[in-house]
């Protein structure tokens, strides 16, 4: 892997700012907003006196106390079903789920409840409360520990999906996530959570859901992705750039509420566009962003859409997981066989 | 190194009204007249609630729908030890205490006839949706009786569920938390030994489902769940604890459920016919109507009244009901969020398109 960091480029840094780490720049704003909002509460497995961990939650519970941050049992469904509770009880919950692989005994919870409540009693009653999970490859642990189904949660109606690709976005988007009426899913590229610092406002400031980044601009081809594929395609860009190919990166940030405006724009801009996913490649988000290109942007378009993704496999243990995801050069890969439509 | 025990525990059973209404008065509670007889007419106005649910279900006239016939005392009886602020936490065989919590019955109906709008109760109600996915519920009792605490919110979540819903994992976890971070919450548990066609006995090894609590460090009671009185002595003492902050407990009042599972089931293919003749004769309605009289509070005049009055409820009820104008199709997407993203607003065009509108 190698280090280069996003770039800035719709955004102002004002004064007063740190260099973070992604790790650190969620861990900052949960405490400003458990600061500022007495309701915001912070519950999961070792969040407490552990800190998470990934020391996300690390200083919560001395900052708080264990009325605010509080440790659980070992107990994914529990964990969101309480938080649903808390929520309907007049508080701003956020779960922590230890990785996205172990979602899965919450999903119930999450798919019969968390999305529905608001539709249920036709905003009656409304979940203001945010899933938190580290999600993706790149670490080599064990099985389990690796998976990206941010597909599944898009594919159910009502949960809206964050996932920033850097430090600024993800203290922004965080925030934004937290004080929304709605349940988000927020998930955390642990591959890239302590990969890169960058300059994040010590300040409040949110980064809108539904708000697309484009990192690059770029007249030649898009190249679409979220989370830790940003990385690839930035890396991607860069050696595109070397070759006369003047490549666009648009990272989505949220893909609930997705911004197609920015999707739409810019291939209708450049003519041609990959998406690049962690996910497996069948019924993958990639297939969804494809579609609404052939809706909206079909005559656009100079080339089929390139899909870089993962594998329809289960997520091989570490010593495969190299092969399994996407790399810069597969990306530069589907970017030039569009290029040579 | 001795082997010594660590943990003994004790499940009690309470009743205090027998089938043929005479009261173990060690046990009663101390309710005046008027409020005795208002547990009876609640139970009434249930059951005759009920059967015109029942009805209108073969008329076409609601879909499918689950009774509560049986477990009147149950609900009752947990109703009216409840204080105002307290919270109902449904599962899908409660309209019992919905109602008696203030839900109106024509929502209740509207729910069984297929109109999310059965769930918008009036405001100042402090009843979650039903919940069908079983136990799921109990999780949402324990983490709102959880911020009732945090809150300092003189009120109390209860959890409903069925004896099926004890063997989900949902049951369990939500019983842990309660118990580790001493909810604001009482688990009640009716247990009807039916889970559609599978008794009791095949949920699970142990005697009862009260004593389950034990393993989660709380108290768990059984009561005779069709003796109004006992429910009533064990919900106050349950919710008492709850309020004073010393956690959570677990009631199983044990009831039979009478009807089908819903009206789509038919439990000739399951139930042993003698079983109802033997729960009849333990009819919750009946034996508290034979106490009242002995007590010289009941007579056929008053019987006749409030049957007249129930009669004039469900027909209210009804007609509320059938003045519900039809949904709004765009209703289908317009309620997924509080601000609709581009393609929910699309497909509310596309449906207001359709029906014109």
């Amino acid at each position: 892997m190698s280090n280069v960091a996003p770039q800035p480029s719709l955004r102002a840094v004002p004064e007063g700012a740190e260099r973070l780490t992604l790790v650190q720049a969620v861990n900052r704003a949960l405490a400003q907003e458990m600061e500022t909002d007495p309701t915001v509460l912070v519950l999961g497995e070792d969040v407490g006196k552990d800190g998470g961990v990934f020391r996300v939650t690390e200083g919560l519970l001395d900052a708080f106390g264990a009325g605010r941050v509080m440790d659980t049992p070992l107990a994914e469904s529990g964990i969101v079903g309480v938080a649903v509770g808390l929520a309907l009880g007049g508080f701003r919950p956020i779960a922590e789920l230890q990785f996205m692989g172990f979602m899965y005994p919450a999903v119930n919870q999450m798919f019969a409840h968390v999305a529905r409540y608001r539709n249920r009693t036709r905003g009656r009653y409304h979940l203001p409360m945010v899933i938190r999970m580290p999600y993706g490859g790149g670490i080599h642990p064990p099985e389990h520990h690796s998976e990206s189904y941010e597909a599944l949660l898009v594919n159910t109606p009502g949960l809206k999906v964050a996932i920033p690709s850097n430090p600024y976005d993800a203290k922004g988007l965080l925030l934004s996530a937290i004080r929304d009426d709605d349940p988000v899913v927020f998930l955390e590229p642990k591959r890239i959570y302590r990969a890169f610092r960058e300059e994040v406002p010590s300040e409040s400031y949110t980064v809108p859901l539904g708000k697309a980044n484009v990192v690059k601009e770029g007249k030649d081809i898009t190249l679409i992705s979220w989370g830790s594929m940003v990385r690839q395609a930035l890396e991607a860009h860069e050696a595109l750039g070397r070759e006369g190919v003047s490549a666009e990166v648009v990272d989505l940030r949220t893909l609930v509420p997705l911004d197609v405006d920015a999707i739409i724009g810019s291939v209708s801009k450049t003519g041609r566009a990959v998406v690049i996913h962690e996910g497996p490649r069948t019924s993958g988000f990639g297939a969804e962003v494809v579609a609404l290109i052939n809706e909206r942007a079909l005559l656009d378009l100079q080339a089929p859409v390139q899909r870089v993704t993962g594998f329809d496999s289960v997520f091989p243990y570490s010593m495969l997981e190299q092969h399994y995801l996407p790399s810069r050069e597969r990306v530069v890969a589907a970017a030039k066989k569009a290029m040579e439509f | 190194m001795p082997k010594k025990p660590i943990h003994e525990a004790i499940t009690m059973r309470l009743e205090v009204l027998d089938k043929d209404g005479k009261v173990d008065k060690a046990f009663m509670p101390d309710l005046s007249g008027d409020q005795l007889q208002a547990m009876y007419r609640s139970m009434v106005l249930m059951r005759k609630i009920d059967e015109k649910a029942l009805n209108m279900q073969r008329q076409g006239r609601i879909g499918t729908y689950g009774s509560i016939r049986g477990q009147e005392a149950a609900q009752a009886g947990l109703a009216a030890a409840m204080e105002p602020q307290d919270w109902t936490v449904p599962s899908f065989r409660e309209q019992g205490i919905m109602m008696a919590r203030g839900v109106p019955a024509h929502l209740i109906y509207a729910f069984w006839k297929g109109d999310e709008r059965g769930s918008v109760f009036p405001e100042g109600v402090r009843c979650l949706p039903i919940a069908i996915p079983v136990a799921s519920q109990f999780v949402h009792a324990a983490g709102l009786g959880m911020a009732l605490k945090l809150k300092g919110d003189d009120a109390v979540a209860v959890g409903f569920g069925g004896d099926g819903s004890t063997s989900e994992g949902d049951f369990h976890e939500a019983l842990n938390f309660a118990g580790v971070f001493k909810a604001r919450t009482v688990f009640f548990v009716q247990n009807n030994q039916w889970a559609i066609s599978v008794p009791f006995r095949q949920q699970t090894a142990a005697q009862s489902i009260a004593q389950r609590a034990h393993g989660y460090g709380f108290e768990g009671i059984q009561v005779d769940g069709n003796d109004i009185l006992a429910v009533y002595v064990a919900s106050k003492e349950a919710l008492d604890r709850a309020r004073r902050g010393d956690g959570p407990t677990l009631i199983e009042a044990l009831t039979y459920r009478m009807e089908n599972h819903t009206t789509a089931d038919d439990a000739t293919r399951y139930r042993p016919p003698e079983d109802l003749d033997y729960w009849r004769q333990r009819d919750p309605v009946d034996r508290m109507r034979k106490f009242l009289s002995s007590q010289k509070l009941w007579s056929d005049k008053k019987e006749q009244a409030l049957l007249e009055e129930c009669a004039a409820t469900v027909e209210a009820e009804v007609a509320a009901l059938e003045a519900m104008p039809a949904p709004d199709p765009t209703d289908i997407v317009s309620y997924m969020f509080k601000e609709l993203p581009y393609n929910l607003r699309e497909q509310r065009e596309q449906l207001a398109r359709e029906v014109g509108r």
